[in-house]
């Protein structure tokens, strides 16, 4: 039985995704760069890695914004939609799934459709990503990029280094989260097609 | 004699000080101390009040706060200034240098007052502008006290300091004392350097401008613009040259019971590049680790079970 093609990604999302994950790679470098900066060698210079990371921290922030408003605006965001009934029941069959069903060539125990672009997992991890992470690793950049708008001193500690911490932390957890996404990227029907349907829409 | 109770403006240290000379002093602090004095004219037979040349006014609370605070003003300045009028010669009284009073000083040897004038010899301030720069032109003798080996509020050190280089260097009456051509703009000259009062509150000048010394807290050979320093990792780096200046005093450890390399700054600023934590960084690195490991394994296992 061939399965019919589900029109999955729109314009509009594929730009947001595409740029996104550019501004990703860039920030982790240049973020990469500017943590681990030293006299004896840095991988880029650091005051062109401040402009880089900072140009990009702009845009990323545009796109986000512009992601939550397109959402909005498409019915898009109902895909993020978590029911929490049962859906600690429903992520252990998925994590079921990824440490053993997809061995023994278990059917998906979600499959993608029309009214379900996300398994539970996804979702979960999506919602984290983009309604906790985003917004965390944005407002510290905007601490970090305004440091005067820093609270002086927490409890003996400099305010803009939590910022900075923060900001590094969640930073770091982001690209473990982009490692992960793109490996389960290659879950599709063949190891490529779920990157090609992020570049035509089709899934 | 005038015993006071005196905060010193550092710390909460309240020390109990006998200023010896109070009463003395307190005779040419009655006129050089107000910005304006007054006395009896004999010729014409009234009291006059004048004012008091600005570059002349001595703050009393300055000096008895300063590290020169149990001094006579007869220490440095003639005995003759008892006198009014003042004789007109005194005007060309040569004053005492530093190193009359500090050079061999045995109680500061640790000061290293002589290897100081060598270094200062060694400097553009000196160099460029010969006898014409000597000490008082940062170190006023009336005011002057020093701060980082005891101020342990690190953005009180910087400001004071700042302050000493911006006297001269924002201020076009003192700097065209010793040059002609007109005061450069500090702002402009530094426009290169990104978040400049984010800089400027947090760093000497000295810090880039100043030859590093291993043996001593301050350098004072002021390096030629071109060889100040312009390399951000200089200070955004886990060797940043600040735990050799600006934290010197302080730096005891390279890294805290938390794990903080850098520790020393960590408390007052913080610097990227400069401040990592060992700890994070270990297990940022286990984790990449074994996420990385991980889909291996998994991608592994599905090419087998294919």
């Amino acid at each position: 039985m061939s399965e019919e093609k589900l029109y999955l990604y729109p314009v509009w999302l594929r730009i947001w995704h595409w740029a996104n994950a550019l501004m990703f790679l860039v920030l982790i470098i240049t973020g990469l760069s500017l943590q681990y900066s030293g006299v004896e060698g840095t991988f880029i210079r650091f005051d062109i890695a401040v402009k880089y990371h900072n140009i990009a921290g702009i845009i990323l922030t545009i796109n986000f914004l512009f992601f939550v408003l397109a959402n909005r605006i498409s019915g898009n965001r109902k895909y993020y939609r978590i029911k929490y009934k049962g859906f600690p029941k429903r992520l252990m069959k998925q994590f079921r799934y990824y440490v053993y069903g997809v061995f023994v060539h278990e059917p998906k125990p979600y499959p993608i459709s029309e009214k379900r672009k996300f398994n539970p997992l996804q979702k979960l991890s999506y919602v984290m990503v983009m309604f906790v992470m985003m917004p965390v690793i944005i407002i510290t950049g905007f601490g970090l990029l305004f440091p005067e708008t820093n609270i002086e001193n927490v409890f003996g500690l400099s305010g803009i280094y939590l910022t900075d911490l923060l900001h590094i932390i969640t930073g770091f957890v982001l690209s473990i989260f982009m490692i992960v996404h793109i490996y389960f990227c290659t879950f599709g029907k063949t190891l490529g097609s779920d990157f090609k349907s992020m570049f035509t829409g089709w899934h | 004699m005038l015993v006071l109770f005196n905060g010193y403006g550092q710390d909460d240290a309240v020390e109990e000080r006998v200023y010896d000379y109070a009463g003395e002093n307190h005779k040419c602090f009655k006129c050089h101390g107000h910005k304006t004095f007054h006395y009896y004219n004999d010729q014409m037979g009234q009291e006059v009040r004048e004012r008091m040349n600005p570059y002349y006014i001595v703050d009393s609370s300055e000096f008895y706060t300063s590290n020169h605070w149990n001094f006579s003003c007869f220490d440095c300045h003639s005995y003759e200034y008892e006198n009014f009028p003042h004789p007109n010669e005194l005007r060309f009284e040569q004053l005492p240098a530093c190193l009359d009073c500090h050079g061999g000083d045995d109680t500061y040897e640790d000061r290293n007052w002589e290897q100081i004038n060598d270094e200062f010899l060694k400097s553009v301030h000196s160099t460029k502008h010969s006898i014409d720069f000597n000490c008082n032109m940062c170190h006023d003798p009336h005011t002057y006290k020093i701060n980082a080996r005891t101020n342990e509020n690190i953005k009180q050190t910087i400001q004071y300091d700042n302050g000493i280089c911006l006297s001269c260097h924002a201020n076009i009456n003192k700097y065209q004392l010793i040059v002609d051509f007109v005061n450069p703009n500090v702002l402009k000259t530094h426009d290169w350097l990104p978040n400049q009062a984010l800089h400027w509150q947090n760093v000497r000048c000295i810090e880039c401008h100043a030859e590093i010394k291993e043996d001593m807290l301050i350098s004072h050979n002021i390096q030629p613009k071109e060889k100040a320093v312009r390399k951000c990792v200089e200070c955004h780096s886990q060797n940043s040259l600040l735990l050799a200046s600006l934290y010197k005093h302080q730096v005891k450890e390279s890294r805290s019971k938390y794990g903080f390399f850098n520790a020393a700054i960590m408390n007052n600023s913080y610097i990227i590049g400069a401040n990592r934590n060992y700890y994070l960084n270990l297990i940022s690195l286990i984790i990449f680790g074994l996420v990385v490991v991980g889909i291996g394994i998994h991608g592994t296992i599905r090419i087998i079970k294919k």
